[in-house]
């Protein structure tokens, strides 16, 4: 298409409708690659042709408005080409302004962030512009902070737009933040306290970092909103957005950088300057040779037995009780706390006069000294209470799971140790020593993760891996050898008290409430325990009982616990020896399979979704397994 | 092959408290018995008799507050005690007397000894934690005049000063102070003028003890981490880290060099005292009699040689005596 240069009137419009059309009807690459290079050169320094395709984007029909706009925006190399190209089309285009304000950004969230920064900054360059721009940030922080929002969007589209108000953020001028610093302020706070009450620790950490980032940009003198999470490459690639390096941009380089380094580091930084300030340079003066050695007819004593002070641990389990429980030299606390694992394992008589007693010690004790790995060695020694008796310190545990006063952490600590026994229970014993595998890494954020959920899923995966038909096998592992499993005799003492009080809420403690993020680890434990209990007696009374319980909750609104019903299917179905499952349990499978496939359709959450499909196939295999069985 | 360590050659027990400080007193001759005492947790100091190593006598004079350091002024006739009842006394016990003659009331709370010097027939200068915190003040004895309040300037931060050392280089010349203070520096003050002339940081902790050799013009301390720190004195009064030393334990509570300068010994935390060679700190000797903190140790003052003893008192309310190295 070319035009004819030099004082011409042409009419433009023909053009803008053969591009709408073309557009409208998919061909946005073929057409626009073409296009925008050329116009790109042309406009570059030719205002008569800004002009013409000011006036070839301004022509386009509303109907087909919206490809135009999203082709231009997708295509173009940077915000300043954007805004060469379209000028002030927003402005004086009521849907053009729609598109990009609305539907670009809250609307559709399957854009890239270059997308994302060509339309922000494209707002950003213009002063006739920039008032959307604002608008724009009010409207996404608004979407941001409000609490159904973060409940039921999908994670994508929360990160798409904790990206956009980011980028928006970048732009912004000191002016423009004075006058909306209340705003920024009150739809901060408001967004933070939902972010957090997530379940999920990714939606926590997008509004931290994004907390982080509004915080730092309207306190830029004073104390700054600092949270500790995880450094992976999202949370480096959020806050790189939210420094600009525009060519043509105003926009100063914002001091965010160096701030956003030290906010890094989630461990302290012992300062290097520090240990400078101590011991002066120690000058080592050769002693001189020539001063006669007199001390040489002093002859040292034999001191091989000087060595590092060290306090002995108790040797019995029942003096370890007494140090654990009076005594006040800390010293011999540290040594019993290290040294109790090993001394329950070892012996299991003593272990067993006196296991509920020494659970309900470990479940109170508190780190009185700083011993490294505290939170770790108490719930090893509470595992290896729990596999040494397990009947009454099961019974003793779960009871206390559903007692008043306790904090949530102890109530989760019940759980993790109930999931760590029962996996050693069930492991072989000559499968080496047992894994105390970094699956419950015991955190000391905010809200610790749930790590157990993906290593177990590792575990389903593999599972159901196993299950599918495969035309060529690898040889195949050397045959461990078999014990009995030790998990089977109590399998049911660890499940079916969990399972008991779900519904009945205490004074300090909801499941059903607020506490919704313990109702998801207990889930996620019920789940696991299922797993572990295949081939033993109890499993398909656990699995009635666990099919009940799923069906009760199979609505709840956090996403965390749902994924955590879906875990509860899932090994539900890979434990319960098919021809249970058909014989008690068909109708119940039946509304199962039919809440699965509304799962998979409509659950916003991508996990949710994935986990349902998979409890499908699970389904389908064990249809076509029971097949020739039937027929 | 090194001989294993030798074990006490006594061990005094009676003090049933915690013992504190140590003091010696067998530079008399015949028939004067050879004395120790020593300062307890009760608030007795306790006269042994190192002939029947019993106790001769216990004076009660600082209401059973702990008794932190005792001293003899000039013979083992008068006594000089310091406790935790903010007093420091001075006894007499000649022919049997047990009196106290004088007190000086400090107004600190502190644990840090005093120090005594003679300066002249009869005079002695005192220096001792005033009542600020920081503060160190010099007394004159017996006359309690003062003679100088040694304040660090503002913003130091040197904490409370945890040891005191007067000494000068030979009779009749300018006396100084070395004071070790919480921050883990050691300070040489100029009474005169009262004011600081060196000032060296040792430690990272708190320095617990040191001592000097003011014929070397080298010093120890030793604080609550696993380092001693040796430093020098140069012409120009500057103080100078001359080495340190790592031990195994970390805590050292009292440090005392004999006073023929060949031998040091190091009260520890871990129930331990070493003993090193002063000219190169190499290490000799490792004691481990105590069940508990040894908090002082000292060195006697016999006249003979090879009758010299070493005395360490410990939180385990023992006091041992050993002969080691007094060959040389």
């Amino acid at each position: 298409v070319c035009f004819i240069p030099g004082g011409l009137d042409c009419s433009i419009s023909f053009v803008s409708h053969v591009l709408g059309k073309a557009c409208v009807h998919g061909r946005q690459k073929e057409i626009l690659g073409v296009l925008v290079p050329r116009l790109m050169d042309l406009t570059k320094s030719d205002c008569i042709w800004q002009r013409i395709c000011w006036r070839l984007v301004e022509c386009v029909p509303d109907r087909w408005m919206e490809a135009v706009v999203l082709g231009f925006v997708q295509r173009t190399p940077g915000a300043d080409v954007l805004s060469r190209l379209l000028g002030n089309l927003v402005v004086k285009n009521k849907k053009a302004q729609f598109v990009v304000t609305q539907k670009l950004l809250l609307l559709q969230y399957c854009h890239t962030t270059a997308v994302l920064q060509n339309l922000l900054g494209y707002l950003a360059l213009d002063g006739l512009r920039r008032p959307l721009l604002t608008k724009v940030l009010q409207e996404l922080l608004e979407t941001w902070g409000s609490s159904s929002a973060v409940k039921h969007s999908p994670p994508e589209q929360q990160l798409y737009i904790s990206k956009a108000i980011l980028i928006c953020l970048s732009h912004l001028k000191e002016p423009e933040i004075e006058s909306c610093r209340q705003e920024l302020l009150t739809s901060m706070m408001e967004g933070v306290k939902c972010h957090l009450d997530s379940s999920l620790p990714q939606i926590r950490r997008l509004g931290m970092i994004v907390a982080e980032s509004i915080s730092s940009k309207i306190n830029t003198d004073g104390p700054v909103l600092k949270f500790q999470y995880e450094e992976d490459d999202e949370a480096r690639e959020l806050k790189s957005l939210l420094v600009q390096t525009p060519p043509f941009c105003v926009v100063p380089s914002l001091p965010d950088d160096d701030r956003n380094e030290k906010a890094d580091a989630a461990l302290p930084l012992v300062l290097e300057s520090d240990k400078s300030h101590t011991a002066a340079p120690v000058t080592p003066v050769e002693e001189s040779d020539a001063e006669l050695d007199s001390d040489d007819d002093l002859i040292p004593y034999d001191m091989s037995e000087d060595k590092e002070l060290k306090t002995k641990a108790p040797v019995y389990i029942r003096d370890c009780i007494e140090v654990l429980t009076g005594s006040e030299d800390v010293d011999k606390w540290e040594a019993t706390v290290k040294a109790l694992e090993s001394l329950v394992r070892k012996n299991p008589a003593a272990t067993r006069e006196v296991s509920v007693e020494l659970a309900k010690i470990l479940l109170h004790l508190e780190e009185k000294t700083c011993i490294e790995g505290f939170v770790e060695l108490r719930q090893r020694a509470q595992v290896a209470v729990l596999t040494t008796d397990p009947i009454p310190v099961a019974k003793y545990l779960t009871s206390q799971f559903y007692s008043l006063n306790y904090s949530l952490r102890q109530r989760m600590d019940i759980l993790d140790v109930l999931v760590l026994a029962a996996r050693e229970l069930s492991y072989p014993k000559s499968h080496g020593k047992t894994k105390h595998s970094g699956a419950q890494k015991p955190c000391i954020q905010l809200l610790p993760g749930s790590d157990s959920s993906k290593d177990w899923r590792r575990i389903v995966d593999e599972r159901i891996k196993s299950k599918t038909r495969r035309f060529a096998t690898g040889p195949s592992q050397g045959e461990l050898a078999s014990s009995p499993n030790e998990f089977s005799s109590v399998a049911g003492h660890f499940f079916f008290p969990l399972i008991q009080h779900f519904d009945r809420p205490l004074t300090t403690f909801d499941l059903l409430g607020e506490d919704h993020f313990v109702l998801g680890r207990l889930v996620h434990t019920l789940a696991v325990l299922m797993y572990l209990a295949v081939n033993t007696v109890a499993v398909t009374a656990m699995g009635k009982a666990l099919l009940e319980f799923v069906w009760a909750l199979r609505f709840h609104t956090d996403s965390y616990v749902r994924q955590g019903l879906l875990s509860c299917i899932s090994s539900l179905l890979l434990s319960v020896p098919a021809q249970h499952l058909l014989e008690d349990m068909t109708e119940e499978l039946l509304e199962t399979q039919s809440w699965l496939g509304d799962v998979v359709e409509k659950d916003p959450d991508g996990d949710c979704r994935k986990l349902a499909l998979q409890n499908l196939l699970l389904m389908e295999n064990l249809k076509k397994k029971l097949e020739p069985v039937l027929s | 092959m090194a001989l294993p360590p030798p074990d006490p050659q006594f061990v005094l027990r009676g003090t049933s408290a915690a013992v504190h400080t140590l003091h010696f007193s067998c530079g008399g001759q015949e028939p004067d018995v050879p004395i120790l005492f020593s300062g307890s947790e009760n608030g007795f100091i306790h006269v042994w008799n190192l002939k029947t190593h019993r106790v001769d006598v216990a004076l009660d004079g600082h209401g059973r507050k702990s008794v932190y350091c005792v001293q003899t002024m000039g013979g083992k006739d008068r006594l000089l005690s310091q406790g935790r009842d903010q007093r420091i006394c001075t006894w007499d016990l000649a022919e049997g007397r047990t009196s106290v003659t004088d007190s000086v009331f400090t107004e600190n709370v502190g644990f840090c000894r005093c120090s005594l010097l003679k300066v002249a027939q009869g005079r002695w200068l005192m220096a001792m934690a005033a009542k600020a915190t920081d503060e160190v003040q010099v007394l004159e004895l017996p006359s309690k005049t003062s003679v100088c309040t040694l304040k660090p300037e503002v913003g130091a931060k040197l904490g409370m000063p945890m040891c005191l050392k007067l000494w000068q280089l030979s009779c009749g010349s300018q006396p100084l102070l070395l004071a070790g203070y919480e921050d883990g520096s050691v300070v040489l003050w100029n009474l005169s003028m009262g004011k600081a002339l060196s000032q060296l940081v040792c430690h990272q902790e708190p320095v617990m003890s040191f001592d000097f050799d003011s014929e070397k013009a080298k010093g120890i301390s030793g604080s609550s981490e696993k380092v001693l720190s040796i430093w020098s004195l140069d012409e120009q009064q500057n103080l100078q880290v001359y080495k340190t030393h790592k031990l195994v334990n970390a805590g050292i509570s009292d440090i005392t060099i004999r006073p023929d300068k060949k031998i040091l010994a190091t009260a520890g935390w871990d129930h331990r005292l070493r003993i090193f060679g002063w000219k190169k700190l190499k290490p000799l000797a490792v004691l481990d009699y105590h069940t508990a903190t040894v908090h002082c140790v000292s060195f006697s003052d016999h006249k003979n040689p090879s009758e010299r003893l070493l005395a360490a008192g410990s939180k385990d309310h023992r006091i041992s005596i050993w002969s080691i190295y007094s060959q040389t």
